[in-house]
């Protein structure tokens, strides 16, 4: 077995405790972090093929960006597991069948013939192969209307998700940072000349 | 045999590179008393050793044999797990910094990506520390931290994208390589306004003054660590230094050409300084990029909340994405000596 089956085995090994840490562990801030392992290790996979661009991206966006801000909103609830999991019995059928009827498509896609791994052999690269620009010229070449598209649905979301919070409200004493520098010293002080007072 | 041996210098490789780093940054929080000390006009430490030059070491000493206190129900594991990661990025990222011609640790041809991908990880550290101290004063300091690092990653990723698009590559070595010339030929100069918000954002993510609200000692103790003592305190306390460097040794070779020296080019001068290795101009610059670290520190009061945030998503974002525009021209039209 050479080092890099080791190398994969491990992670592999690491990636499957990781996943089913993340819905079996109690505490839900272990189970975010958890899910950080899991996005490492798989982060690690990856750059195991030599996809250096995507495994990097995984770690930026997931675990620098998406996970940052999950943790943020997981530690804030005080969240209490238990009534949680009263109705535990009553919905585990219907749990059952939707992971069931998963597995089926999982294993229609993965077992079909798109991804009979077996039939490809990783392709050798010479050391200065770029993954990243050869991403990128296809990226922007062949594949840049579902690109363009893609991005705009995305802004889309951005735009649609503000304006759907956003709210005018009466009586806000927000600061207007522009007013506040342009405030000079006459608009703030007023200087009062007071005649002397005589002694009687 | 062979594998063994590349394992072996590789390994020497990184003791070569961070006993001088690890120095450096005992002797960074030395330099940062001394300096902030002259620019309010006292001394400094003096005591220890001559002209006080042994503080940091005592320093060192003194937080080692200090008993680490572990909170009531804190969350011990992750507890001591977090002084580590946010120690750890800081010194990672290092691997992909060139001090010279290929003087690297590691040929990563995505070296900027991973540099990102690194620097976001340093607030796990703080994060964790914050829940894990099951202190109120910790959790607003982590909160705080968690919101600021991710309004000004976003600032930094842009600047960075603009240094991507200037050179061409993601690769450390070739972006220093494309500011080859004298010093009006670094990206500071066409990337101005991108320098600018990258080092301010740098100082943001480091949790430095005057955005160190995750610290805030006048209104939260000392936020994110309060709880921390010993030497999982000093880890936190490294991991600040550390990072510092880190900033002003990327800021340095991304915007102030690396190891290249800047008279380069320049008849009379270049010749003169040609003899200078490219490390040493390296460490010119990092040092001169720390001492404005040092400097907004003695200067600047602390930025309100609301402030940081609004400069973070309201004026430097905006600021990048227009200039990612100028920058996208000008490599267009190979403008000045910048843009090949």
């Amino acid at each position: 077995m050479g080092f890099e089956k080791f190398l994969f085995y491990v992670f592999a090994l690491i990636l499957i405790f990781a996943a089913v840490r993340v819905i079996t562990v109690r505490n839900s801030v272990h189970a975010a972090l958890f899910l950080v392992l899991a996005f490492f290790t798989s982060a690690a996979l990856w750059l195991l093929i030599e996809a250096e661009f995507l495994a990097i991206t995984l770690v930026l966006v997931y675990v620098g960006a998406v996970m940052v801000l999950f943790l943020f909103v997981v530690m804030m609830l005080d969240l209490n597991v238990d009534p949680v999991r009263e109705g535990f019995i009553k919905y585990l059928p219907v749990g059952a069948a939707v992971a069931l009827l998963i597995v089926i498509e999982m294993g229609l896609v993965v077992g079909s013939s798109y991804f009979a791994t077996d039939q490809y052999s990783l392709v050798a690269r010479a050391a200065d192969y770029s993954n990243t620009k050869e991403l990128g010229s296809v990226l922007y070449t062949f594949y840049v209307y579902p690109f363009e598209i893609a991005s705009v649905i995305l802004l889309v979301a951005i735009v649609a998700a503000i304006s759907l919070t956003m709210r005018r409200r009466e009586g806000v004493k927000a600061q207007d940072p522009g007013r506040q520098v342009r405030a000079s010293r006459d608009d703030r002080v007023r200087l009062v000349h007071l005649a002397p007072e005589k002694k009687k | 045999m062979e594998t063994l041996l590349t394992v072996i210098i590789i390994l020497l490789k990184i003791v070569a590179l961070l006993v001088p780093l690890l120095v450096s940054v005992a002797y960074l929080t030395f330099a940062e008393r001394k300096v902030i000390g002259y620019m309010q006009v006292r001394v400094g430490p003096n005591r220890v050793g001559p002209k006080g030059w042994l503080q940091p070491i005592a320093d060192a000493m003194k937080l080692m044999f200090k008993e680490i206190i572990l909170p009531s129900q804190a969350d011990r594991f992750l507890f001591v797990l977090a002084p580590m990661l946010s120690f750890g990025p800081a010194l990672a990222a290092w691997a992909v910094i060139p001090f010279g011609d290929g003087m690297l640790i590691s040929h990563l041809d995505a070296g900027l990506l991973y540099l990102l991908a690194l620097t976001s990880l340093g607030v796990y550290g703080v994060i964790i520390a914050g829940w894990s101290s099951n202190s109120k004063y910790a959790f607003l300091g982590a909160m705080r931290s968690a919101a600021q690092i991710v309004a000004y990653e976003i600032a930094m990723g842009f600047a960075l994208v603009g240094v991507l698009m200037a050179a061409g590559s993601l690769n450390l070595n070739q972006i220093v390589l494309a500011q080859k010339g004298n010093l009006l030929c670094w990206y500071w100069l066409p990337l101005l306004p991108l320098f600018v918000v990258y080092f301010i954002s740098g100082v943001a993510e480091t949790n430095r003054a005057p955005f160190d609200v995750a610290e805030g000692e006048s209104e939260i103790v000392a936020g994110f660590h309060v709880e921390y003592s010993g030497m999982a305190f000093a880890v936190f306390f490294l991991a600040e230094y550390a990072n510092m460097i880190l900033v002003a040794a990327l800021a340095a070779t991304m915007f102030l050409g690396g190891w290249l020296s800047p008279f380069e080019g320049i008849p009379l001068l270049g010749n003169l300084f040609a003899f200078v290795p490219g490390a040493i101009w390296l460490v010119l610059k990092i040092s001169f990029l720390l001492l404005l670290f040092l400097w907004f520190r003695a200067t600047f009061p602390r930025y309100r909340y609301d402030q940081i945030m609004r400069l973070g998503w309201k004026v430097f974002i905006p600021v990048t994405l227009v200039w990612l525009l100028v920058v996208g021209l000008g490599v267009l039209g190979h403008v000045g000596p910048w843009f090949h």
